[in-house]
C-alpha cells in the first residue's frame, strides 16, 4: 500500500471545548453542535452531544455499533428533529430547518446502506445532485427553451467533472443499481458533491472495500477537501482511515461523547481503548 | 453487458412518435377510402381517449411511482366539464374544431384543479395508503357528478345539487341532468383532435422526463430519502407529477365525452381506473409506446374480434391479459426481438423505467 503523504493541520483548542485545526482560526466553524440530544420514547438515543468542526477539517465521529453515529448524522441532517440542544452551520441557526433546507445549506451525505437513484444513470444521479445548481423550471424544460439547452449542457459539463474525481466518466450511461459496490460509493460521493456542500458527512465510505480501494477513498476524501475546501465528517469502522486522515475525533458510545482529540489522543485513552478499540486494537492502528 | 448501459433515450422517443404519427396517417387513409367498417370507427376516438388517460396514468404510476385507483375520476371532472363547456356554446356559432378546443382545456384546467385539491393532501401517504385514498376520491367524484344539476338559459350558466330545480329561465335547457347525465351530446370530437392531444402528451412526457423537474421525479421514486438529501422538494415534484397527469386524464375525458351520444358518471367507475391502469401495467410502467399499444389493443379487442364469443367475452378477454402478461415479462421473448431489431424495441423493457 503506498503511503498517504498528508499533512495534518495542528490542532488548537477552542471556546466550545473542542479541538479545530490552527489554519482555520480565523474562520466561522463550519459546524458547532452544542448539547445537542435525541430521545425516541425513553431512551436517550444522542444525550449532549457537543462538537466543532472546523471550515476545512477532516473529522472523525467512531464508537460501537449503536453508539448513536448515524442518529447524529440523522440529527444534523433534519432526518430526525432534536429533542435538544443546537446545531450551528456556518454560525447560522438550523432550528426549524427541514432535510431540503439544510441540503441548501450547505450539508451533503451519502447514507450507510447506500441509497442511488437505481433505475437511473450515473450521470443524471449527478444531475440530480445538481437540482439546486443548474436550475430552470419545468415549463422552459418542456418548451426546450433556449435556457435548457445551456443549463443541461452545463450539468452535463459539470457532472462530467465531477466523476474525474473518482475517474468514472466512462461509467456515465450505466445504470446506477448496475454497478459495482464500491463504484455506488463512490456515486453518492460525487453526488452529495453536486449539491455544492461546506460539510460533507460520509457514512462509513470504505465499509466493503479492500484495503487498496480504502487507501484510494482516503487518498480521495483529502484531494476532495483540498480542492473544495470543505470540512468532512465521516463515520468509519477501518481504523487505519479514521487515524490516517481525521484531524478530530470523536468517539461515542451509548449516545454520550466519551472522548474528543486527535488521532494521537483517542489511540491512548483508556476509556476508548475499554469500550471499542481492544488492547490489540489500539496497538495495530 | 448491454443491459448495464442506458440508451440514449431520444432514439426511443422518435420512434414512439413516429409509429403515433404512421398509425394515424394509416388509419386516415382508410377512413378517406371508406374501407373501415362502421362498427370500428366510432371506437376510434375512444380508443384515442383511452391511450391518453393510459399515458397520463403512466407519468403518475411509472414516472412519479405512486399508484393511483381515481384515475377515472380525473376524466370524469374532465368529461362533464369539457362537455357542459362545449354544450354551452352550441349556439354561439363556433366552428366545431373551436369548440373541442375550449372543452379540452377547460375540462383539463378542472380536472388539474380536482388534482390539486386531492394531490395536497394525498400526497402526504405512501404506497397502499395512497392507492385507497384515490380509489375514494374517485367514488366521490362518481357520486358528486350524479347528483350535479348543470342547465343554462339566456342569462348564463345555472347550478344545482341534490335538487333537479335549479331555476332555468324562459328557453333555457338542462345540460347535465342528475343521474342521467348529459344527453343528446353532438359526437363533434374527431380522431385527428385525439392524435393531436396523443402527440402533445407525449411531447409534454418526454420533455418533463428528460429534464431536471423530471429527473427530480425519478429520484423521488427511486429513493425518497435520498433525494431530499440532496435538496428535491418531495411535495413539489410530487404535486407536479400528479397535477399533470389529472390534467392529461381531463382532457381524455373531454375527448372521450364529446365522441358519444349520452355519458353518464357511472361511465367512469372503479373498474375504467383499473382498466387504465390494466393498460399502463401491461404496457411496461414507465414505458410510453407500451402504454399506447396496450391501450389499443386491450380496447378494442372485447368490442370487436371477441363479440364473436358473446357469452363468454369476458372469460377471452382474462386469458389474453393473462397471456400478454406472460408474454411481455419473458426473457425469451425478449431475446427474439432483440435478434429480430437489432436496436430499437427490444431494449424497450429493460430500460422502460426511465423513458
Amino acid at each position: 500500500m503506498p503511503e498517504l503523504k498528508f499533512e495534518k493541520g495542528k490542532m488548537v483548542p477552542v471556546p466550545s471545548h473542542s479541538i479545530i485545526p490552527e489554519r482555520d482560526l480565523g474562520h466561522v466553524p463550519v459546524l458547532e453542535c452544542s448539547h445537542l440530544g435525541v430521545d425516541f420514547g425513553g431512551l436517550r438515543a444522542v444525550n449532549d452531544f457537543n462538537f466543532t468542526i472546523g471550515k476545512t477539517e477532516i473529522a472523525g465521529l467512531i464508537g460501537p455499533n449503536g453508539a448513536g453515529k448515524t442518529t447524529v448524522f440523522n440529527l444534523l441532517t433534519k432526518v430526525y428533529t432534536p429533542t435538544r440542544g443546537t446545531i450551528l452551520l456556518n454560525g447560522m441557526d438550523t432550528h426549524g430547518k427541514t432535510t431540503v433546507q439544510i441540503n441548501k445549506m450547505g450539508i451533503a451525505r451519502t447514507f450507510q446502506n447506500i441509497r442511488l437513484f437505481s433505475n437511473l444513470s450515473v450521470e443524471d444521479n449527478v444531475k440530480i445532485g445538481l437540482h439546486n445548481q443548474k436550475k430552470y423550471s419545468a415549463l422552459e424544460g418542456v418548451l426546450r427553451l433556449p435556457s435548457y439547452w445551456k443549463k443541461e449542457k452545463e450539468a452535463h459539463e459539470r457532472a462530467m467533472e465531477l466523476l474525474s474525481i473518482f475517474n468514472m466518466e466512462y461509467m456515465a450511461n450505466w445504470r446506477a443499481g448496475n454497478l459495482p459496490y464500491g463504484a455506488q460509493r463512490r456515486l453518492e460521493i460525487v453526488r452529495a458533491l453536486a449539491t455544492d456542500p461546506c460539510l460533507l458527512l460520509l457514512d462509513e465510505p470504505a465499509a466493503g472495500m479492500n484495503p487498496a480501494e480504502t487507501a484510494e477513498l482516503m487518498e480521495n476524501i483529502v484531494k476532495i477537501r483540498d480542492r473544495f475546501q470543505i470540512a468532512v465528517l465521516l463515520i468509519e469502522h477501518d481504523m487505519k482511515l479514521v487515524m490516517g486522515i481525521c484531524e478530530g475525533i470523536c468517539v461515542l458510545n451509548f449516545g454520550e461523547v466519551i472522548a474528543k482529540g486527535t488521532a494521537e489522543d483517542i489511540r491512548q485513552n483508556p476509556t476508548v481503548i475499554e469500550a471499542y478499540l481492544g488492547k490489540r486494537g489500539a496497538e495495530s492502528c | 453487458m448491454k443491459r448495464l448501459i442506458i440508451r440514449k433515450k431520444s432514439r426511443k422517443n422518435f420512434l414512439t412518435y413516429g409509429i403515433v404519427l404512421l398509425a394515424y396517417i394509416a388509419l386516415m387513409a382508410v377512413l378517406g377510402a371508406g374501407a373501415m367498417p362502421s362498427a370500428l370507427k366510432g371506437l376510434l376516438v375512444p380508443m384515442c381517449a383511452y391511450i391518453i388517460a393510459a399515458l397520463s396514468l403512466n407519468l403518475t404510476v411509472g414516472v412519479l411511482g405512486e399508484l393511483s385507483l381515481g384515475h377515472a375520476g380525473f376524466m370524469s371532472v374532465g368529461a362533464f366539464t369539457g362537455c357542459t363547456a362545449a354544450m354551452a356554446l352550441v349556439d354561439s356559432g363556433m366552428p366545431e374544431w373551436a369548440r373541442i378546443i375550449i372543452a379540452v382545456i377547460v375540462g383539463s384546467v378542472l380536472a388539474a384543479a380536482a388534482g390539486v385539491i386531492v394531490g395536497v393532501p394525498v400526497l402526504r401517504l405512501q404506497g397502499d395508503y395512497l392507492a385507497i385514498v384515490t380509489l375514494a376520491f374517485g367514488e366521490i367524484i362518481k357520486t358528486v357528478v350524479t347528483n350535479l344539476y348543470i342547465g343554462i338559459d339566456p342569462k348564463g350558466l345555472h347550478f344545482g345539487f341534490l335538487k333537479p330545480d335549479i331555476g332555468l329561465g324562459k328557453g333555457g335547457r338542462m345540460i347535465v341532468n342528475g343521474p342521467n347525465g348529459i344527453s343528446g351530446i353532438t359526437k363533434i370530437s374527431t380522431l385527428t383532435a385525439g392524435f393531436v392531444i396523443i402527440m402533445l402528451c407525449l411531447v409534454i412526457i418526454f420533455n418533463l422526463v428528460d429534464s431536471r423537474s423530471g429527473r427530480a421525479i425519478m429520484a423521488l421514486r427511486d429513493n425518497r430519502i435520498a433525494a431530499e438529501s440532496v435538496g428535491i422538494n418531495a411535495t413539489k415534484y410530487k404535486l407536479m407529477a400528479f397535477v399533470i397527469s389529472a390534467a392529461m386524464a381531463g382532457s381524455a375525458g373531454a375527448l372521450y365525452a364529446l365522441s358519444q351520444n349520452t355519458l353518464t358518471a357511472n361511465k367512469f367507475d372503479f373498474n375504467t381506473s383499473i382498466l387504465i391502469l390494466v393498460f399502463v401495467v401491461l404496457g411496461g410502467l414507465g414505458n410510453m409506446l407500451g402504454s399506447i399499444v396496450a391501450a389499443t389493443v386491450l380496447y378494442i379487442l372485447p368490442e370487436t374480434w371477441l363479440r364473436q364469443f358473446s357469452d363468454y367475452r369476458m372469460l377471452i378477454y382474462a386469458v389474453v391479459l393473462i397471456l400478454m402478461m406472460l408474454i411481455t415479462n419473458s426473457s425469451k421473448v425478449h431475446a427474439l426481438l432483440g435478434r429480430l431489431l437489432p436496436q430499437g424495441k427490444s431494449t424497450e423493457k429493460e430500460d422502460g423505467a426511465d423513458a
